[in-house]
């Protein structure tokens, strides 16, 4: 049981790293002109919410099975993404903005914010990783 | 001292460098005595650091409006160096690091007007357009030639070489001096660009217009003036044989024109499916003005009577502008709609958001950003497709602005907004309309188009305002450029500049003219870098200063709040005064002191804050506010300083008296008074300039001569309260007031609306929201707002 929850955290945890990875790639697309703000920001707002809803089923994972501390680790990730959707103002198409992105610092801002994302990632993987090992050894 | 004076030639001062003091800011009269021998420049940046007390200096404004501060270059560079009505910095001394730049506290960004009319522009016609390899820079008058065959790119230091082509220089007819050419003595040319700079052939000018014609519509009566404006001015809309033309009417369906070249009068398709519109025909909608000219005539003198009997109250303004969307796609072009109220039918209808009450409210505004992204979606269809929407509001009622006006804004379009317009009841509003219209029609025009800004190494744009879209980094999109628009970028300083003197920047305009040419305009600023805070400050441009911060307001007020705009405002000034405190070595504790460059801006600030746009308090309709706030980001300068701090002049006692003599006519110069009522006397008659309206506020107990030779009334109470222009009368006295009201307009593109206000009109209130040194049930006095900054600085 502790090995399904932790096994199916790892993958989900996996996919949640691509997508970072994914979004630092089109970012910096973006920045190098190799493609152009509507292009890249209708990329972007695509996953917005799958990446919410991965996040948010890693957190319910980890409340369900009743590992707190890790429980805690995911919870500020989970509600900045709800807040940041939520956030969006009315008039703009998404979270990515295509008339938006390149004013005041926000392109810099994003890929700082998919930068600390990745690297939260990778951490969370280690530890599920870490986990199930032992929750399978312990079986 | 006398010794130094006279051995000016020992100091080890050089006349364009930057001054080698050690100390932050040397004192007045140590400045004024080392350098007083060496020359203009140093006298002038004295002159712009003489500190004010403006506590004490009542009268702050120059008898006439300020020119821009020249940068501290050789008189060679100066001679070459890009106009300043074009290109603009805010700070004429780049400070050196990013860390000095906040140390000033002021903010670093440049305001263009890329497309203004020109009257000289050299037009380059060679093949090559010489560019730089690395960062592709145009050839500029501050590149350096190495030698005659390599030049050394002034944004990027990359050495390139001189094709040979470029050595031959066709106006001297000589060869071998590539420095002579035109693109190196010009800072503003303009090159005929090659097919490489051409994605596809260039198009033809596409005209469509695309007209309310519900119940509301054919009330305000703006179908006539504007069908009537358009019959006068078919022949001057820019063009060339290929020009093309449209008409798309709607209500709650919308209307398409056949106006196939072989028809006898127009013929009408309506398509009523508003959720899915098509184009009834393929050709023939858009068709070409040469040809259908006289169904194009036919259709305008007949549309205002199609409709007079019309019941339709709803508007279906998404769907019609769907349709116009599909229409243009294929070539792109200009559309320009003109709606009466709010959309209420079909894709991006609106719902009506304000709420009267709160229109004087002194806490958040909201509804300061748009409802639904429809139309921004639509903007930037348009613009990938090249076709640029402008948008003419003539509404008495909420019309959601802050929506609507975003499909103008992302497609480069502009914004015209007449309230409460009717062509019977507010003949003001019809007359500006017509003016405006007769503008509109006949302005030049680029297709097409984009421009990149680039700057030297080490400075980077990092915010834009305007109405473009910024397609990457550095490249904005614009469908349409029209002359009348500026727009401002601000800058950081990433690297430090110590190993360069010289900062350039460099604009870069490529569109295709409405001839079908494709075009490319350059322009290039040179300023000089500085290590000096004291130089920073000596260097600043309070109006674009001022207008930066106008642009940055607004934005924090739309992304954040109103009152957050407001309060960032006023720590801009606080922050600023303080700064240039804490570096001068002459501490006076009482006073507020300013230096002679900066010692307009809390004035500018307490204006701004005062603007529709930004003001709270007063009771402010949201349309209007909206509209203000578009103006503020898309004017040029010299609009948006005579919007924020218009000009008074006493005119019924103008003497000849300096007055200027040109083509035969004596213009009288009255000084420039400042914005408060004591400076208004009721024996007087007074000239507001707000840039787009006018006001002549006559006093009760005016001179008679004065109403009687330039209004043409024989006293006070026969003056009628909606005069909207001065008549042409033979005296003296009239033709003087009219050669200066002719000389203030003279390089104006959108004439303003003139009202003569009496002293208990309804006008009056209007005339007397611009006195902004005046205290107001809301708002600070100047002398209170100085008080109240004091104070702040002294937390």
């Amino acid at each position: 049981m502790e090995a399904a929850v932790f096994i199916s955290s790892l993958v989900d945890c996996c996919a949640l790293i691509f997508l970072s990875v994914y979004l630092i790639i089109t970012l910096s697309d973006l920045e190098c002109d190799y493609i152009n703000a509507r292009a890249c920001c209708s990329k972007l707002n695509k996953w917005v919410i799958p990446e919410m809803i991965a996040q948010a089923l890693a957190t319910v994972l980890m409340l369900v099975s009743m590992h707190w501390f890790v429980f805690l680790l995911n919870l500020p990730v989970a509600s900045w993404n709800v807040y940041r959707y939520v956030k969006v103002p009315m008039g703009n198409m998404g979270v990515y903005d295509p008339t938006e992105i390149h004013n005041r610092g926000q392109l810099k801002s994003h890929m700082k914010e998919a930068m600390i994302k990745l690297g939260f990632h990778l951490l969370c993987f280690f530890i599920y990783l870490y986990s199930m090992i032992l929750a399978l050894i312990n079986d | 001292m006398r010794t130094v004076l006279n051995h000016t030639c020992l100091l080890p001062v050089h006349l364009n460098a930057r001054s080698p003091y050690s100390q932050p800011f040397p004192s007045l009269s140590e400045l004024s005595s080392a350098l007083g021998g060496l020359g203009g420049v140093s006298e002038l940046e004295a002159e712009t650091l003489r500190p004010v007390n403006l506590l004490q200096e009542r009268n702050i404004l120059p008898p006439k409006r300020a020119p821009p501060p020249e940068p501290n270059l050789s008189n060679d560079l100066r001679k070459v160096n890009c106009s300043p009505d074009t290109f603009r910095c805010t700070l004429t001394n780049i400070p050196q690091t990013q860390a000095l730049l906040n140390k000033a506290r002021l903010p670093l960004g440049l305001l263009l007007h890329p497309f203004r009319d020109l009257t000289q522009l050299p037009v380059i016609t060679s093949n090559t357009i010489v560019r730089c390899r690395s960062c592709r820079t145009y050839i500029n008058p501050f590149v350096s030639f190495l030698d005659q065959r390599r030049w050394k790119c002034n944004l990027c230091y990359r050495v390139n070489d001189v094709p040979d082509e470029f050595m031959y220089n066709p106006v001297t007819r000589s060869y071998g001096e590539p420095h002579k050419r035109p693109e190196v003595q010009n800072s503003t040319v303009e090159f005929i660009a090659s097919s490489d700079y051409m994605l596809r052939p260039p198009q033809p000018a596409v005209y469509l217009f695309l007209l309310d014609v519900s119940h509301n519509a054919v009330e305000s009566g703006y179908l006539n003036v504007f069908c009537q404006s358009l019959l006068d001015n078919l022949e001057k809309l820019p063009g060339d044989t290929r020009t093309h033309i449209g008409f798309v009417t709607f209500d709650s369906t919308v209307h398409f024109y056949n106006l196939q070249e072989g028809l006898s009068q127009p013929q009408m398709l309506v398509v009523s499916d508003i959720d899915d519109v098509f184009i009834p025909t393929h050709d023939s909608l858009l068709v070409n003005l040469k040809e259908s000219k006289e169904l194009v005539k036919d259709l305008l003198n007949a549309l205002p009577g199609m409709f007079t009997h019309t019941r339709e109250t709803q508007s279906a303004l998404g769907p019609a502008l769907q349709a116009a969307y599909k229409l243009m796609s294929p070539t792109g072009g200009r559309v320009t709609v003109f709606q009466t109220q709010l959309p209420t039918l079909g894709a991006g209808l609106l719902q009506s958001r304000e709420d009267p009450n709160l229109r004087s409210s002194t806490k958040n505004v909201l509804h300061l950003g748009p409802a639904t992204d429809f139309y921004k979606k639509l903007a930037l269809d348009c613009s990938g497709q090249q076709i640029g929407v402008d948008l003419f509001l003539l509404s008495s009622q909420y019309s959601d602005l802050a929506s609507l006006a975003c499909v103008s804004k992302y497609s480069a379009g502009s914004v015209f907004y007449y309230p409460s317009f009717h062509h019977i009841h507010n003949t003001a509003q019809k007359q500006k309309f017509q003016k405006d219209l007769q503008r509109y029609l006949t302005r030049k025009i680029g297709f097409e188009a984009v421009m990149r800004i680039r700057c030297t190494k080490g400075l980077s744009i990092h915010t834009f305002h305007g109405n473009f879209f910024v397609r990457s980094t550095d490249l904005l999109s614009l469908a349409n450029v029209n002359p009348d628009s500026g727009f401002a970028v601000q800058m950081s300083i990433e690297e430090s500049l110590a190993d360069t003197s010289l900062a350039c920047f460099q604009a870069a305009l490529l569109y295709t003219s409405s001839k079908g040419k494709r075009r490319i305009r350059v322009h290039t600023l040179c300023l000089p870098v500085v290590s000096q805070l004291s130089e920073v400050f000596a260097g600043a441009d309070i109006q674009a200063i001022s207008c930066l911060l106008a642009n940055m307001a607004i934005d924090r007020s739309i992304s954040s709040s109103l009152s957050d705009a407001r309060d960032a405002l006023v720590n801009a000034v606080v922050d600023c005064l303080t700064a240039y405190r804490a570096n001068g070595s002459n501490i006076q504790p009482s006073g507020l002191i300013a230096p002679a460059a900066l010692r307009l801006f809390p004035l500018y600030v307490l204006a701004l804050l005062k603007q529709k746009a930004l003001r709270t308090g007063t009771s402010t309709r949201l349309d209007e506010r909206v509209f203000s706030m578009c103006e503020l980001k898309s004017q040029p300068l010299q609009q948006i300083m005579r919007m924020v701090h218009p000009d008074l002049y006493r005119i019924d006692n103008m003497t000849e008296q300096a007055a200027l003599h040109l083509n035969d006519s004596v213009i009288p110069q009255p000084p420039l008074l400042q914005l408060t009522a004591e400076k208004l006397t009721r024996e007087g008659a007074f000239l507001l300039d707000c840039g787009s309206v006018m006001y002549l506020w006559v006093g009760k107990c005016c001179n008679e001569t004065f109403i009687r030779d330039v209004l043409g009334f024989q006293n006070y109470a026969s003056l009628p309260s909606n005069m909207t222009e001065i008549p042409e009368l033979q005296t003296t006295y009239s033709e003087r007031t009219r050669a200066f009201i002719s000389w203030l307009l003279e390089s104006r593109t959108f004439l303003p609306a003139f009202h003569v206000v009496k002293d208990d009109a309804s006008t009056k209130t209007s005339f007397f929201q611009h006195l902004v040194e005046d205290r107001t049930e809301s708002a600070f006095s100047y002398y209170e707002f100085l008080l109240h900054i004091q104070q702040q600085m002294s937390k």
